[in-house]
Protein backbone atom coordinates (compact mmCIF):
# COMPACT_ATOMS: atom_id res chain seq x y z
CA UNK A 1 0.00 0.00 0.00
CA UNK A 2 1.50 3.77 -0.74
CA UNK A 3 2.29 5.86 2.38
CA UNK A 4 0.03 8.44 2.00
CA UNK A 5 2.17 10.41 4.33
CA UNK A 6 6.12 10.02 2.43
CA UNK A 7 7.09 12.89 1.02
CA UNK A 8 11.13 11.56 2.05
CA UNK A 9 13.18 12.51 -0.99
CA UNK A 10 11.06 15.91 -1.59
CA UNK A 11 12.31 19.62 -1.87
CA UNK A 12 10.95 22.16 -0.41
CA UNK A 13 11.53 25.56 0.03
CA UNK A 14 10.65 27.24 3.17
CA UNK A 15 10.50 31.44 3.52
CA UNK A 16 11.06 32.80 6.76
CA UNK A 17 12.93 30.02 8.29
CA UNK A 18 15.41 31.21 10.94
CA UNK A 19 12.89 30.86 13.32
CA UNK A 20 9.06 30.78 14.56
CA UNK A 21 6.77 28.81 12.16
CA UNK A 22 9.08 28.69 9.31
CA UNK A 23 11.57 27.25 11.64
CA UNK A 24 9.39 24.33 12.66
CA UNK A 25 8.42 23.77 9.23
CA UNK A 26 11.72 23.61 7.79
CA UNK A 27 12.63 20.68 10.75
CA UNK A 28 9.33 18.81 11.09
CA UNK A 29 9.78 18.43 6.51
CA UNK A 30 13.43 17.44 7.25
CA UNK A 31 12.39 15.35 10.05
CA UNK A 32 10.57 13.36 7.17
CA UNK A 33 13.40 13.42 4.85
CA UNK A 34 12.64 16.34 2.38
CA UNK A 35 15.59 18.00 1.53
CA UNK A 36 14.77 22.56 2.22
CA UNK A 37 16.47 25.33 1.39
CA UNK A 38 15.45 27.40 4.22
CA UNK A 39 15.31 31.42 4.08
CA UNK A 40 16.31 34.47 6.05
CA UNK A 41 16.38 37.75 5.14
CA UNK A 42 20.38 38.44 6.46
CA UNK A 43 23.25 36.15 5.81
CA UNK A 44 23.77 35.38 9.70
CA UNK A 45 20.28 34.30 9.36
CA UNK A 46 20.71 32.18 6.54
CA UNK A 47 24.35 30.59 8.40
CA UNK A 48 21.80 29.81 10.66
CA UNK A 49 19.37 27.70 9.07
CA UNK A 50 22.38 25.89 7.41
CA UNK A 51 23.20 24.85 11.16
CA UNK A 52 20.35 23.61 11.95
CA UNK A 53 19.36 21.97 8.98
CA UNK A 54 22.87 19.95 8.87
CA UNK A 55 23.09 17.70 5.81
CA UNK A 56 19.36 18.05 5.20
CA UNK A 57 19.36 21.26 3.10
CA UNK A 58 20.54 24.64 3.56
CA UNK A 59 20.22 27.91 4.77
CA UNK A 60 20.09 31.02 2.16
CA UNK A 61 19.87 34.68 1.56
CA UNK A 62 16.77 36.06 0.16
CA UNK A 63 14.88 39.24 0.61
CA UNK A 64 11.80 38.35 -0.78
CA UNK A 65 10.46 41.28 -1.81
CA UNK A 66 13.39 41.52 -4.51
CA UNK A 67 12.41 40.30 -7.51
CA UNK A 68 15.70 39.41 -8.79
CA UNK A 69 16.48 38.20 -5.25
CA UNK A 70 13.75 35.24 -6.16
CA UNK A 71 14.64 34.85 -9.12
CA UNK A 72 18.12 33.74 -8.42
CA UNK A 73 17.36 31.67 -5.51
CA UNK A 74 14.93 29.54 -7.51
CA UNK A 75 17.67 29.28 -10.34
CA UNK A 76 19.94 28.16 -7.91
CA UNK A 77 17.34 25.26 -6.70
CA UNK A 78 16.96 24.32 -9.95
CA UNK A 79 20.58 23.62 -10.96
CA UNK A 80 21.66 22.40 -7.56
CA UNK A 81 18.40 20.35 -6.84
CA UNK A 82 16.98 20.33 -10.15
CA UNK A 83 13.43 20.23 -8.89
CA UNK A 84 11.70 21.65 -6.15
CA UNK A 85 8.10 19.69 -5.06
CA UNK A 86 7.20 22.19 -1.88
CA UNK A 87 6.96 25.66 -1.60
CA UNK A 88 5.72 27.30 1.53
CA UNK A 89 5.28 30.97 1.64
CA UNK A 90 5.62 31.99 4.91
CA UNK A 91 7.62 34.73 5.37
CA UNK A 92 5.76 37.41 6.98
CA UNK A 93 6.11 40.96 8.92
CA UNK A 94 3.78 43.17 10.96
CA UNK A 95 4.01 46.68 11.42
CA UNK A 96 1.13 47.93 13.78
CA UNK A 97 -0.71 50.95 13.38
CA UNK A 98 -3.83 52.31 13.68
CA UNK A 99 -5.10 52.94 10.45
CA UNK A 100 -5.56 57.23 10.83
CA UNK A 101 -1.87 57.14 11.83
CA UNK A 102 -0.70 54.45 9.51
CA UNK A 103 2.40 55.36 6.92
CA UNK A 104 2.48 54.68 3.29
CA UNK A 105 5.38 52.57 3.91
CA UNK A 106 3.83 50.42 6.97
CA UNK A 107 1.39 49.61 4.38
CA UNK A 108 3.44 48.94 1.46
CA UNK A 109 6.31 47.07 3.33
CA UNK A 110 3.62 44.05 4.99
CA UNK A 111 2.09 44.39 1.29
CA UNK A 112 5.45 43.70 -0.14
CA UNK A 113 6.51 41.52 1.88
CA UNK A 114 3.20 39.61 2.96
CA UNK A 115 1.62 39.38 -0.55
CA UNK A 116 3.82 40.60 -3.46
CA UNK A 117 6.61 38.18 -2.53
CA UNK A 118 3.73 35.16 -2.54
CA UNK A 119 2.72 35.91 -5.81
CA UNK A 120 6.15 36.43 -7.74
CA UNK A 121 7.67 33.03 -5.85
CA UNK A 122 3.91 31.09 -6.65
CA UNK A 123 5.11 32.70 -10.20
CA UNK A 124 8.09 31.37 -10.50
CA UNK A 125 8.01 27.61 -9.67
CA UNK A 126 5.01 27.59 -11.68
CA UNK A 127 6.98 26.18 -15.34
CA UNK A 128 8.92 23.55 -13.37
CA UNK A 129 5.89 22.23 -11.47
CA UNK A 130 3.37 22.25 -14.33
CA UNK A 131 5.99 20.34 -16.16
CA UNK A 132 6.13 18.03 -13.51
CA UNK A 133 2.30 17.76 -13.06
CA UNK A 134 2.98 18.05 -9.75
CA UNK A 135 3.67 20.45 -6.80
CA UNK A 136 2.19 21.73 -3.21
CA UNK A 137 2.29 25.50 -2.62
CA UNK A 138 1.30 26.38 1.07
CA UNK A 139 0.32 29.89 2.36
CA UNK A 140 0.61 30.78 5.95
CA UNK A 141 -2.38 33.25 6.41
CA UNK A 142 -3.32 34.07 9.69
CA UNK A 143 -6.77 34.24 11.60
CA UNK A 144 -6.57 37.85 11.43
CA UNK A 145 -7.36 37.88 8.08
CA UNK A 146 -10.29 36.63 8.36
CA UNK A 147 -11.59 38.02 12.04
CA UNK A 148 -9.75 41.10 11.72
CA UNK A 149 -8.12 42.84 14.45
CA UNK A 150 -7.67 46.52 15.19
CA UNK A 151 -4.37 48.14 14.60
CA UNK A 152 -3.76 45.56 11.67
CA UNK A 153 -5.35 47.00 8.79
CA UNK A 154 -1.98 45.94 7.00
CA UNK A 155 -1.31 43.14 8.12
CA UNK A 156 -5.49 41.88 7.80
CA UNK A 157 -5.13 43.05 4.03
CA UNK A 158 -2.16 41.64 3.33
CA UNK A 159 -3.16 37.81 4.90
CA UNK A 160 -6.88 37.94 3.54
CA UNK A 161 -5.46 38.84 0.51
CA UNK A 162 -3.17 35.19 0.61
CA UNK A 163 -6.57 33.27 0.77
CA UNK A 164 -8.12 34.92 -2.56
CA UNK A 165 -5.21 34.40 -4.12
CA UNK A 166 -4.66 30.86 -3.01
CA UNK A 167 -8.12 29.80 -4.18
CA UNK A 168 -7.55 31.76 -7.93
CA UNK A 169 -4.16 30.21 -8.30
CA UNK A 170 -5.92 26.64 -6.96
CA UNK A 171 -8.36 26.77 -9.65
CA UNK A 172 -5.75 27.57 -11.83
CA UNK A 173 -3.54 24.81 -11.96
CA UNK A 174 -5.69 22.00 -10.10
CA UNK A 175 -5.61 19.93 -13.44
CA UNK A 176 -2.46 19.78 -13.49
CA UNK A 177 -1.61 17.94 -9.92
CA UNK A 178 -0.51 21.29 -8.19
CA UNK A 179 -2.29 21.69 -4.75
CA UNK A 180 -2.74 25.59 -3.50
CA UNK A 181 -3.77 25.91 0.13
CA UNK A 182 -3.32 27.83 3.20
CA UNK A 183 -2.89 27.35 6.95
CA UNK A 184 -3.67 30.04 9.13
CA UNK A 185 -2.22 30.19 12.21
CA UNK A 186 -3.87 31.78 15.52
CA UNK A 187 -2.06 33.12 18.46
CA UNK A 188 1.31 31.15 18.19
CA UNK A 189 4.55 31.62 20.75
CA UNK A 190 6.54 32.99 18.77
CA UNK A 191 8.81 36.35 18.29
CA UNK A 192 6.07 38.10 16.43
CA UNK A 193 3.39 37.36 19.01
CA UNK A 194 5.40 38.74 21.83
CA UNK A 195 5.35 41.95 20.01
CA UNK A 196 2.12 42.54 20.65
CA UNK A 197 0.88 45.05 23.12
CA UNK A 198 -0.16 43.60 26.42
CA UNK A 199 -3.95 44.87 25.92
CA UNK A 200 -3.64 42.77 22.45
CA UNK A 201 -2.62 39.95 24.36
CA UNK A 202 -5.66 39.92 26.83
CA UNK A 203 -8.18 41.02 24.31
CA UNK A 204 -7.17 37.40 22.09
CA UNK A 205 -6.36 35.32 24.90
CA UNK A 206 -9.44 35.28 26.68
CA UNK A 207 -11.08 34.24 23.21
CA UNK A 208 -9.07 31.08 22.80
CA UNK A 209 -10.95 28.14 24.11
CA UNK A 210 -8.27 25.66 24.24
CA UNK A 211 -7.06 28.69 26.60
CA UNK A 212 -3.19 28.23 25.59
CA UNK A 213 -1.11 29.54 23.15
CA UNK A 214 -0.43 27.93 20.31
CA UNK A 215 3.17 26.00 18.99
CA UNK A 216 5.04 26.36 15.70
CA UNK A 217 5.07 22.85 15.68
CA UNK A 218 1.03 22.64 15.69
CA UNK A 219 1.55 24.75 12.59
CA UNK A 220 3.76 22.77 10.83
CA UNK A 221 2.18 19.45 11.27
CA UNK A 222 -1.08 21.01 9.11
CA UNK A 223 1.75 22.55 6.60
CA UNK A 224 3.10 19.40 6.57
CA UNK A 225 -0.14 17.19 5.97
CA UNK A 226 -1.02 19.47 3.01
CA UNK A 227 2.20 18.44 1.44
CA UNK A 228 1.43 14.63 1.40
CA UNK A 229 0.45 12.70 -1.33
CA UNK A 230 -2.92 12.01 0.76
CA UNK A 231 -3.69 15.87 0.63
CA UNK A 232 -3.97 15.75 -2.89
CA UNK A 233 -7.67 16.08 -2.91
CA UNK A 234 -7.32 19.45 -0.86
CA UNK A 235 -7.01 22.41 -2.91
CA UNK A 236 -8.14 26.39 -2.19
CA UNK A 237 -9.03 25.49 1.27
CA UNK A 238 -7.49 27.17 4.33
CA UNK A 239 -6.45 24.98 7.69
CA UNK A 240 -7.35 26.95 10.28
CA UNK A 241 -5.17 26.22 13.51
CA UNK A 242 -6.39 28.30 16.19
CA UNK A 243 -7.05 26.50 19.56
CA UNK A 244 -10.87 27.26 18.41
CA UNK A 245 -10.66 30.72 18.61
CA UNK A 246 -12.41 31.04 15.49
CA UNK A 247 -14.32 28.18 13.94
CA UNK A 248 -14.84 29.37 10.18
CA UNK B 1 16.00 15.23 -39.02
CA UNK B 2 11.63 16.69 -39.03
CA UNK B 3 10.67 19.93 -40.85
CA UNK B 4 10.18 22.68 -38.06
CA UNK B 5 6.36 22.01 -39.44
CA UNK B 6 6.37 18.60 -38.68
CA UNK B 7 7.75 19.11 -34.88
CA UNK B 8 5.40 21.92 -34.20
CA UNK B 9 2.78 19.57 -35.24
CA UNK B 10 4.06 16.42 -33.18
CA UNK B 11 4.30 18.40 -29.89
CA UNK B 12 0.57 20.04 -30.88
CA UNK B 13 -0.47 16.72 -31.08
CA UNK B 14 1.20 15.29 -27.55
CA UNK B 15 0.43 18.94 -25.77
CA UNK B 16 -3.42 18.76 -26.78
CA UNK B 17 -4.04 15.20 -26.60
CA UNK B 18 -5.58 15.32 -30.28
CA UNK B 19 -5.51 13.52 -33.42
CA UNK B 20 -2.66 14.00 -35.87
CA UNK B 21 -4.96 14.57 -38.98
CA UNK B 22 -7.14 17.49 -36.52
CA UNK B 23 -3.68 20.09 -36.62
CA UNK B 24 -5.26 21.33 -39.46
CA UNK B 25 -2.81 24.36 -40.53
CA UNK B 26 -5.62 27.05 -40.33
CA UNK B 27 -6.86 25.14 -36.76
CA UNK B 28 -7.75 26.64 -34.02
CA UNK B 29 -5.82 25.60 -30.54
CA UNK B 30 -9.15 27.14 -28.55
CA UNK B 31 -12.07 26.82 -31.11
CA UNK B 32 -10.90 23.33 -33.09
CA UNK B 33 -8.65 21.75 -30.78
CA UNK B 34 -10.16 22.07 -27.24
CA UNK B 35 -7.29 23.78 -25.73
CA UNK B 36 -8.10 25.96 -22.57
CA UNK B 37 -5.95 29.63 -21.67
CA UNK B 38 -3.71 26.82 -19.79
CA UNK B 39 -3.54 24.68 -22.46
CA UNK B 40 -1.97 27.23 -24.23
CA UNK B 41 0.28 28.39 -22.33
CA UNK B 42 1.93 25.01 -21.96
CA UNK B 43 1.83 24.47 -25.38
CA UNK B 44 4.11 27.98 -25.83
CA UNK B 45 6.23 26.52 -23.11
CA UNK B 46 6.74 23.20 -25.04
CA UNK B 47 7.51 24.97 -28.24
CA UNK B 48 10.28 27.15 -26.09
CA UNK B 49 12.00 24.37 -25.26
CA UNK B 50 12.02 22.32 -28.48
CA UNK B 51 13.34 25.41 -30.50
CA UNK B 52 15.32 26.56 -27.13
CA UNK B 53 14.34 30.06 -27.83
CA UNK B 54 12.17 32.24 -25.61
CA UNK B 55 8.28 33.70 -27.13
CA UNK B 56 7.91 37.02 -25.39
CA UNK B 57 4.08 37.67 -23.83
CA UNK B 58 2.90 39.72 -26.08
CA UNK B 59 3.83 37.20 -29.21
CA UNK B 60 2.76 34.16 -27.15
CA UNK B 61 -0.60 35.69 -27.46
CA UNK B 62 -0.51 35.96 -31.22
CA UNK B 63 0.11 32.38 -31.41
CA UNK B 64 -3.71 30.92 -31.67
CA UNK B 65 -3.89 28.68 -34.57
CA UNK B 66 -1.05 26.07 -35.74
CA UNK B 67 -0.42 28.12 -38.58
CA UNK B 68 0.55 30.78 -36.33
CA UNK B 69 2.82 28.18 -34.46
CA UNK B 70 4.70 27.35 -37.59
CA UNK B 71 5.03 30.76 -38.83
CA UNK B 72 6.42 32.25 -35.59
CA UNK B 73 8.79 29.51 -35.23
CA UNK B 74 10.16 29.63 -38.87
CA UNK B 75 10.34 33.40 -38.69
CA UNK B 76 12.36 33.41 -35.21
CA UNK B 77 14.61 30.23 -36.16
CA UNK B 78 16.81 31.44 -38.88
CA UNK B 79 15.86 28.13 -41.22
Amino acid sequence: MTDLMNISGQVALVTGASRGIGKAIAQQLVARGVTVIGTATTASGADAITTYLGSNGEGYALNVTDADSITAVLKYIDEKYGQLDILVNNAGITRDNLLMRMKDDEWESVMDTNLTSVYRLCKGVMRGMMKRRYGRIINISSVVGTTGNPGQTNYCAAKAGLVGFTKALAKEIAARGITVNCVAPGFIDTDMTKALTEEQKQAIFTNIPAARLGQPEEIAAAVVFLATPGAAYITGETIHVNGGMAMI
Amino acid sequence: MSTIEERVKKIIVEQLGVKEEEVKPEASFENDLGADSLDIVELVMALEEEFDTEIPDEEAEKIRTVEAAIEYVKSHSGE
